[in-house]
């Protein structure tokens, strides 16, 4: 018996590759990321794909499905949003190989737009959700997911979250067993799978006795378990939040669900007898406790002391439960006095001298999600809305259409090149079909930066690393219909701020896209070459003290307090310095500084 | 101290690039191959960019919970002053404190606009008294060629607390996650690591 400590999504994984899954498919999402790039560097026996964008990504894999083979998906909870319209139908259809789609949820939001809980996904698409607590399980859930996808002809959901995703522990390893269905595709089966309204009322049918069937089978479902320990208080719960509760509690009774959905009414009805008081211990929406009480069954805690937002943990879950009888750790030291370390773009970054351009330029910026969120951030502050992936294009279309023409001049869209891809081409056509007069910028840095350098069909390499078309944006741009497309450097800050304006000042769509400008961390494209000096310095002969070059807020840079004067006279109260180790000469603090006084280093 | 069927808490903290991931992974190597349950959580994602890491990593005969419940924790491993700080509440009054001797100042410090705390390891001897270790990690690490180690000075440092663990069972872990060309420095820092408490 072999035995490994992986982390949950690596486990999921080696779960897929298991169950002899064929096909995976992902957009990258923290905390979900992890999977596919995991499949792609160690199971060669799966095909695996970062795809355009979520949506892509269950279609890509349910096609697989159709055609007999065992296939995944995976994504963060948001993408699932994305991903919406193909999985509601799923439903309906069913597959054929089984078909497993992971959402990863993010509760404290630790890196992500909002919080939303997926439980919900699978009530309102009538489809099976398993939830693991960790690794071992999330490897056993993936396995019995695709049988149950297969038992009950369905899409099945594994839903994680960030504890349980970024978590590791030990896990016992098996072998592959390659499914035994014949893969192909069968014509006559077009009843099934054309969702026309004729088609559409039979399958409707098949749903709700799915369901029912599943529910049924969630009542001897081997990991819906029960612990009757101390019977005087029985919880109610799932995944890790089950371990929080059990870690704080472990004389009480539990039932803890590994199927979250449809839920083992019998099952709840029988440990609710064998227990005096049911407390349910759930992160986020009051899931279970709707259904719970709709049964009738009466309940002692919930929501009323768990918290409904933000993650739980074991302090916060016998909090709740203890009330006044919990003692709360000594404060030796107030954390909120403490300086913040919170994250920044990094040194030689493109985004930086692209945001303080746009600050200079004092445009309204129509945001995305990346790094370059992070220009929302003080000192820069200049991007102003990030809703969803696409979302600043059309937005921005939107706000001028409704200023009208004195919004000329003064709003901006900027999208990353992986976001541009999925979700980006969309708005800008509608853009150009609507006679609109917004800029899109898009920042490319080749890679898709914040989850970790996915690849995506504008960087030239596959999941693997095969190289492959990459998009070019501006022939993309023109065959949308947009006339007026510019190449910008960001790191010339003069050359940007005049083309930014021109483009913003036209009355018709511009497309605006980044120039040899790549990610610092993406080694391959050699991003400091271009840069002409290693690194630069602070000639305190000249530096004023005038704390321009810190409004970049470059983490190279720094203030060192002490009066004196320049060599020419002028009193300060300081200089700044730059940290040789994590300069790398990009010059945006050169162009920035107006008195000459950051000058090229020497070894 | 004797680790017996009690679960044993550690909670490692730094800054992104400090390489506490690598230090939590070694110790996940040795504990699981010790025979014990592990769990051991962290939050990334946008560590890369300078923020704060932090593992909670957690070892014993059955481990439930990913996370150390707050005030729990026995072991402070720390590779940085100020994120050494941050979780200071976190510690039982009994539990041991490691601390790597570096500052890394955060983006507020280095705009002028706040201070960095001073006399942090005062601060932790006059709550743990005599249970406080600091290390130079980054001057050890120097001294043996590469400051890139260490954080595995402060594995080195930290393995004198389970005497009931061969250092050879470190030294394998270390083998079995870096490439071979990195081995001997880091099973030098290890030792030179052991050697500083």
């Amino acid at each position: 018996m072999k035995k490994e400590i992986m982390q949950g999504n690596a486990a999921i994984a080696r779960g897929a590759w298991e169950a002899g899954v064929k096909v995976a498919a992902a957009y990258p999402g923290t905390p979900s990321s992890e999977i596919l790039r995991d499949i792609a560097e160690n199971y060669p026996e799966i095909y695996a794909e970062w795809s355009t964008n979520e949506k892509v990504a269950v279609e890509v894999a349910s096609g697989a499905a159709i055609a007999g083979v065992r296939a995944m998906a995976s994504m963060k909870h948001v993408g699932l949003n994305v991903a919406a319209d193909p999985l509601m139908t799923l439903s309906y259809t069913g597959i054929k190989g089984g078909l497993m789609i992971v959402v990863a949820d993010d509760p404290n939001v630790h890196s992500s737009q909002n919080e939303q809980d997926s439980r919900n996904w699978a009530r309102f698409g009538k489809i099976p959700m398993l939830e693991p607590a960790d690794a071992q399980e999330c490897k056993d859930f993936t396995k019995i997911a695709f049988e149950i996808s297969e038992q009950f002809d369905t899409p099945v959901l594994l839903r994680t979250e960030t504890r349980v995703a970024h978590s590791d522990s030990p896990v016992v390893l098996e072998d592959r067993v390659e499914s035994n269905i014949v893969p192909g595709l069968d014509p006559k089966d077009a009843p099934k799978y054309v969702m026309v309204p004729i088609n559409v009322r039979v399958r409707r049918k098949a749903v709700e006795e799915k369901m029912k069937k599943l529910e049924e089978y969630a009542n001897t479902f081997k990991y819906n378990i029960m612990e009757i320990n101390d019977t005087s208080v029985g919880v109610i719960s799932s995944g890790v939040s089950y371990l929080y509760t059990k870690e704080v509690f472990p004389e009480w009774s539990y039932l803890k669900l590994g199927m979250v959905w449809p839920l083992p009414k019998k099952m709840i009805a029988e440990f609710a007898k064998k227990v005096k008081k049911i407390v349910i211990v759930e992160e986020l929406d009051p899931f279970f406790e709707t259904e719970i009480k709709a049964m009738g069954i009466k309940i002692w805690h919930g929501k009323d002391v768990i918290p409904n937002m933000y993650e739980l943990s074991p302090e916060i879950v016998e909090k709740a439960l203890k009330g006044k009888k919990y003692k709360e750790p000594k404060i030796r030291v107030k954390p909120e006095d403490l300086p913040r370390r919170p994250p920044n773009l990094c040194a030689g970054c493109s985004h930086r001298p692209l945001f303080y351009a746009l600050k200079k330029l004092g445009a309204f910026v129509f945001g995305d999600i990346g790094c370059y969120t992070l220009g929302t951030a003080p000192p820069l502050q200049a991007l102003h809305t990030t809703i969803c992936m696409g979302a600043g294009i059309g937005q921005a279309h939107g706000a001028m259409k409704a200023i009208g023409k004195d919004a000329l001049g003064k709003v901006v869209a900027v999208i990353g090149d992986s976001t541009f891809l999925h979700g980006g081409v969309t708005p800008l056509m509608d853009v150009v079909y609507n006679k609109g007069n917004s800029t899109t910028i898009v920042l490319d840095n080749r890679i898709t930066g914040m989850t970790g350098h996915q690849e995506h069909p504008g960087t030239g390499f596959t999941a693997r690393q095969e190289p492959t078309n990459a998009v070019d944006y501006a022939e993309l741009g023109k065959a949308l219909g947009v006339k007026s497309i510019r190449y910008i450097d960001p790191y010339n800050i003069k050359e940007t701020m005049e083309i930014i304006k021109e483009e913003m000042n036209k009355d018709e769509p511009s497309l605006i896209i980044y120039k040899n400008a790549p990610c610092m961390l993406l080694r391959r494209a050699k991003p400091t070459e271009r840069f002409k000096h290693p690194f630069y310095v602070v000639d305190t002969d000249k530096c004023r003290g005038c704390r321009m070059c810190l409004e970049i807020n470059c983490p190279a840079i720094s203030w060192q307090e002490g009066e004196g004067t320049t060599k020419d006279g002028h009193k300060r109260k300081g200089t700044t310095y730059i940290n040789r180790d994590q300069c790398v000469g990009c010059e945006v603090c050169v162009q920035v500084c107006k008195f000459d006084a950051i000058v090229p280093g020497t070894k | 101290m004797k680790n017996s069927d009690k679960t044993v808490n550690i909670f490692l903290s730094g800054v992104g690039g400090q390489g506490t991931i690598l230090a939590s992974n070694i110790l996940a190597e040795v504990f699981i191959k010790a025979g014990y349950d592990v769990k051991k959580a962290e939050v990334h994602g946008m560590a890369q960019r300078g923020g704060d890491v932090t593992t909670h990593f957690r070892f014993g005969k059955k481990v439930y919970s990913p996370l150390i419940k707050y005030g729990d924790v026995d072991f402070l491993l720390s590779f940085e002053l100020l994120e050494a700080l941050r979780y200071i509440n976190w510690v039982k009054p009994e539990g041991k404190i490691i601390i790597n001797k570096q500052k890394i100042f955060p983006p507020a410090v280095n705009l002028g606009q706040v201070k960095y705390p001073e006399d942090v390891e005062k601060i932790f001897k006059k709550y743990f008294k005599d249970n406080v270790w600091v290390v130079d990690g980054q001057g050890i690490a120097r001294s043996l060629g590469n400051v890139q180690a260490a954080n595995v000075v402060l594995v080195g440092a930290f393995s004198n607390f389970f005497p009931e663990i061969n250092p050879e069972q470190f030294v394998e872990a270390i083998k079995s996650l870096l490439a071979p060309k990195l081995h001997d420095l880091n099973v030098k820092a290890f030792y030179e690591g052991r050697k500083a408490l």
